[in-house]
């Protein structure tokens, strides 16, 4: 008997360590990674994410996205074409995608598939690179580096390879990503997706159902004054 | 006897881990699941990981919690003669075996994606189950 509960106090041992372990790491893993060594320009942190939708719509949403994020990728595929029909296409609702790529350690190729959609933004294709990534989301479980995949996606979606390469290797678009990050995390960011809307941030789990409803509520909330 | 109920409170024990551990997640506690791949993010964000808009995995931390408290006081001196808690736990544990099938089921078939903790804690139930059904007292 006494073996037993030996036994037992091991296991719980074990368990409340793991859980208070996790508790504590997992938040700093789902936390964008911080490289103080990336210079931040005033144009860097001035850059308001790839918007979508009119500036007069009434709703604002910021979306906090990291490219490798399974879950952003659920939420694009299957939540988003209905909040891109129904509000942002009648001109309810205004998104802003901002970066806030994981550490490597979580996502190893979050920072590089921010990049290509950087560079393809040059060429007037951000969404259209977003939407490419999400829809053939396979290159976020291959452990090889996704280079040539996103150079194929780019050319899917019309972007001039040979300019969104040369921009690749530059890297010039760190410091724009690493401010993006940063201002995620003073808002409380520490896991993706996540949703601002009118400023609030959202912390159910993101549905097209949610946005709609809060976005509807805002509306009338507006109509009233 | 006692030793089957000794097993299945062990058991139960490391469920009632797991299932915290997915819970944490599903309640926004712990950010990304050590999961090794994508696929417990997947079957976390689906809308199977929800039933009557409480956490799957809550479910699991009482029913583990359940199958602890009944395995712990069976395997007590004044309860090891008694067959009714290891009835009980044949019983409770075959539901969640049951249940256990269907998110599995879930898993292969709708969502397409494998939850390496929920398999895990398939595997434990399973093996509660197994044992429960193994320390039933036989007629002779």
């Amino acid at each position: 008997m006494n073996r037993f509960y030996v036994l037992l106090g091991v296991v719980a041992a074990a368990a409340v360590a793991f859980l208070i372990y996790s508790t504590q790491q997992e938040p700093g893993g789902a936390a964008a990674a911080s490289n103080p060594n990336v210079p931040i320009t005033a144009q860097d942190r001035a850059f308001p994410g790839y918007i979508l939708g009119s500036d007069s719509a009434p709703v604002k949403v910021v979306e906090f996205v990291d490219y490798e994020c399974p879950i952003c990728a659920m939420f694009a595929t299957v939540q988003f074409p209905t909040i891109r029909d129904q509000l942002i296409n009648t001109g309810k609702v205004q998104w802003r995608l901002r970066d806030y790529p994981l550490a490597p350690t979580t996502h190893e190729w979050s920072h590089l598939a921010a990049n290509a959609v950087a560079c393809a933004s040059e060429q007037g294709k951000a969404w259209d690179m977003v939407d490419a990534l999400f829809d053939h989301h396979d290159w976020a479980l291959q452990k090889s580096n996704p280079t040539s995949v996103f150079r194929g996606l780019a050319q899917s979606v019309g972007v001039n390879t040979t300019t969104w390469d040369a921009c690749l290797s530059s890297n010039k678009y760190a410091g724009r990503i690493q401010a993006s990050a940063n201002e995620g995390d003073s808002l409380g960011v520490n896991g993706t997706p996540t949703l601002f809307i009118n400023g609030t941030m959202v912390r159910d789990r993101a549905t097209s159902d949610l946005v709609q409803r809060i976005a509807d509520s805002l509306i009338a909330a507006t109509k009233k004054k | 006897m006692s030793r089957h109920r000794q097993a299945i409170a062990v058991l139960a024990l490391v469920g009632i881990a797991v299932a915290t551990y997915l819970w944490l997640h599903a309640i926004g506690v712990i950010g990304v699941l050590k999961c090794g791949s994508g696929g417990c993010e997947i079957v976390q964000a689906s809308k199977y990981a929800e039933l009557f808009g409480i956490p799957v995995a809550f479910y699991g931390v009482v029913g583990y919690a359940t199958l602890f408290g009944l395995g712990l006081a069976g395997a007590q001196p004044a309860l090891v003669p008694r067959a009714w808690p290891t009835r009980w736990l044949a019983v409770l544990s075959g539901v969640g075996f049951l249940f256990t099938l269907y998110l599995t089921a879930l898993e292969m078939f709708v969502i397409h994606a494998w939850c390496r903790w929920c398999l895990a804690s398939a595997a434990i139930i399973t093996a509660i189950f197994v044992t429960a059904l193994a320390g039933l007292p036989r007629k002779t």
